[in-house]
């Protein structure tokens, strides 16, 4: 970036904000950008900000608080806790195992850890719906043991754990990939067990990008819909996840209840998100200390 | 690799993992082309040469043939903006590029029908004028455009960033204009990151579901985009149509992920350093 530290041509304006450089096409490259975004994610953005106050705000409490939306909301951020939290060891494992060993196939089953950012969700949905219902091949297994694992929570928690594998994955492998071996190695020279390797070296490395791609794959869980309305059976207050309850409110034309909704999730993600920063700054601080 | 693992434990490793994305994810994928093969090569093609189908899969290359060049476009002018300039308010603009990620696709169909929808802000206006956006193929290119606008920008700003700006510079001081540079030094450095990311936009386009629900309206052989048309056969209980439209969409996947694995293969330098393998 030595470059754009160039001197401007004489005679060009200096404007405050930007640093001057030699390239060309700052203004149209930024205009066309913020048009664009201005008209695709900014205006319809302030459309869901100002429309849940049509209510005004006792309005609001009271469609956030009815039983329907509470119990919707927390189904919603419940299951993609649980899910996300269970794709960590499982995509930690997953990680380990496509970084670590060499096997014949390996880049073939890296390949296929990205199906589900690939595969359609209603595609997703309908198949797992599929495996999981009542005659389904899994389906009937778990019956058997007396799980139910459709049309209800549990089907709910499936689909988002299918969905957000790669999330959980595709974070980690990087960092293992990076990690110093010779610090592990050092640690096994001087006599740490595996375990204590493992648990002494590998994690605290590998922890923010744990941390982060959690976050990742329950951000994607909590607004998730194609893959999860197909086996979850939409009971209302048992199985009803909340963006199904805005696509029901819109269809009574309900604009306001839904936005108010919408806008709900988006404020406990960005909430979430914002604690998840706070987390890895306190985890890269106390690294470095 | 690693000289000192376990030799007892990475077998046990190896089996977990196999075992585990089998079940997950690649025992799903086979189950929809089983479902939509049993009852035969027949029936299996039947539903997909019906009109609503053909429809649907015209309808869902129309809206990605619109979204994914518009937000190509953007990704190329934005991560240009971004990766070249030094600005005061640039993470604030990379948050809001990347902001579509972390909303849930039926958010992002809700803000249109918020907009544009029959009680929406431009609702009245445009039933005046006999503009129809929601339910309409507008409506799903505008949900379309928001859920995969991320998608360009994201895979070129780290790459660009990574490159510098030392060869654009170079060229620019020997003389050659502005367009020049760009078509002749900046694109064919970006030209495989730039085929990544429209690549996964395309997938994205074409298997979008909760957005392009919201706004669609869902009209059988009218709106319907070949996701929909699926939820519309399942809900009807056509169970092997459903699944023999979904087994292109599956495949779809399928082919998108061949490329993009190739594309992480033999031009792994040329990616964002994120898609390195």
């Amino acid at each position: 970036m030595t470059a754009t530290a160039v001197a401007p041509p004489p005679g060009r304006v200096r404007t405050r904000w930007k640093q001057p450089s030699i390239l060309p096409g700052f203004p149209l490259a930024m205009g066309w950008t913020l048009t664009y975004l201005g008209l695709v994610v900014v205006l319809p953005l302030i459309a869901l900000v100002v429309r849940p106050w049509e209510l005004g705000l006792s309005g609001i409490w009271a469609t956030l608080t009815e039983p329907r939306v509470l119990a919707a909301l927390r189904l919603s951020f419940g299951t993609a806790f649980l899910a996300a939290l269970t794709n960590v060891p499982i995509g930690l494992l997953v990680a380990w195992t496509l970084t670590r060993y060499e096997f014949p196939g390996r880049r073939i089953v890296d390949a296929f850890v990205d199906l589900p950012f690939a595969l359609p969700t209603a595609v997703a949905g309908i198949a797992l719906t599929a495996i999981y219902g009542p005659s389904g091949p899994l389906g009937e297994l778990f019956a058997k043991a007396g799980i139910k694992t459709a049309y209800n929570p549990i089907g709910i928690y499936i689909a988002l754990l299918f969905i957000g594998l790669p999330f959980v994955v595709r974070t980690i492998q990087p960092v293992l990939q990076d990690l110093d071996r010779e610090v592990e190695e050092a640690a096994h020279t001087l006599g740490a067990s595996n375990l204590q390797r493992f648990w002494l070296v590998v994690l605290p490395a590998v922890l923010p990008a744990l941390l982060s791609g959690f976050s990742l794959a329950f951000a994607r869980a909590v607004g998730e819909y194609g893959s999860v309305i197909f086996i979850a059976g939409n009971m209302p207050l048992k199985s009803e996840i909340a963006p199904l309850l805005i696509v029901i409110k819109l269809e009574q034309y309900d604009y306001a209840g839904a936005a108010a909704v919408g806008l709900a999730m988006l404020a406990i993600s960005f909430g979430g998100l914002l604690a998840m920063n706070g987390v890895q700054l306190f985890l890269a601080r106390r690294g470095r200390a | 690799m690693g000289s000192i693992r376990l030799p007892g434990i990475a077998p046990l490793f190896l089996a977990l993992t196999l075992a585990i994305l089998g079940v997950l994810i690649v025992f799903p994928l086979g189950v929809v082309f089983q479902q939509a093969l049993s009852k035969g090569l027949g029936p299996y093609l039947e539903p997909l040469t019906q009109p609503d189908a053909l429809h649907a899969i015209q309808l869902t290359l129309t809206v990605a043939a619109i979204s994914v060049p518009l937000n190509a476009v953007f990704g190329v002018a934005a991560a240009w903006a971004v990766a070249r300039f030094e600005f005061k308010g640039k993470s604030l603009l990379v948050t809001f590029i990347d902001l579509p990620f972390s909303m849930s696709p039926v958010v992002s169909g809700l803000v249109w029908v918020l907009l544009f929808g029959a009680q929406g802000w431009f609702g009245p206006w445009l039933q005046e004028h006999n503009i129809k956006i929601i339910f309409a193929t507008t409506g799903l290119v505008l949900a379309t455009v928001l859920v995969t606008l991320p998608f360009v920008a994201r895979e070129l700003i780290p790459l660009m960033q990574d490159q510098g700006a030392d060869e654009e510079a170079a060229a620019l001081t020997l003389g050659a204009g502005g367009f020049t540079t760009f078509w002749r030094v900046t694109l064919p450095n970006i030209k495989w990151a730039l085929l990544y990311g429209v690549l996964l936009c395309n997938a994205r386009a074409m298997g979008e579901f909760g957005a392009v629900s919201v706004v669609s309206g869902s009209v059988r052989g009218l709106t319907t985009t070949l996701p929909l048309h699926v939820e519309v056969l399942y809900n009807d209980y056509e169970f092997v149509g459903a699944f023999a439209a979904a087994s292109i969409l599956a495949s779809l996947g399928l082919v998108t992920l061949v490329i993009k694995t190739l594309l992480e293969w033999r031009h792994s330098g040329e990616l964002s350093a994120g898609r390195r393998h």
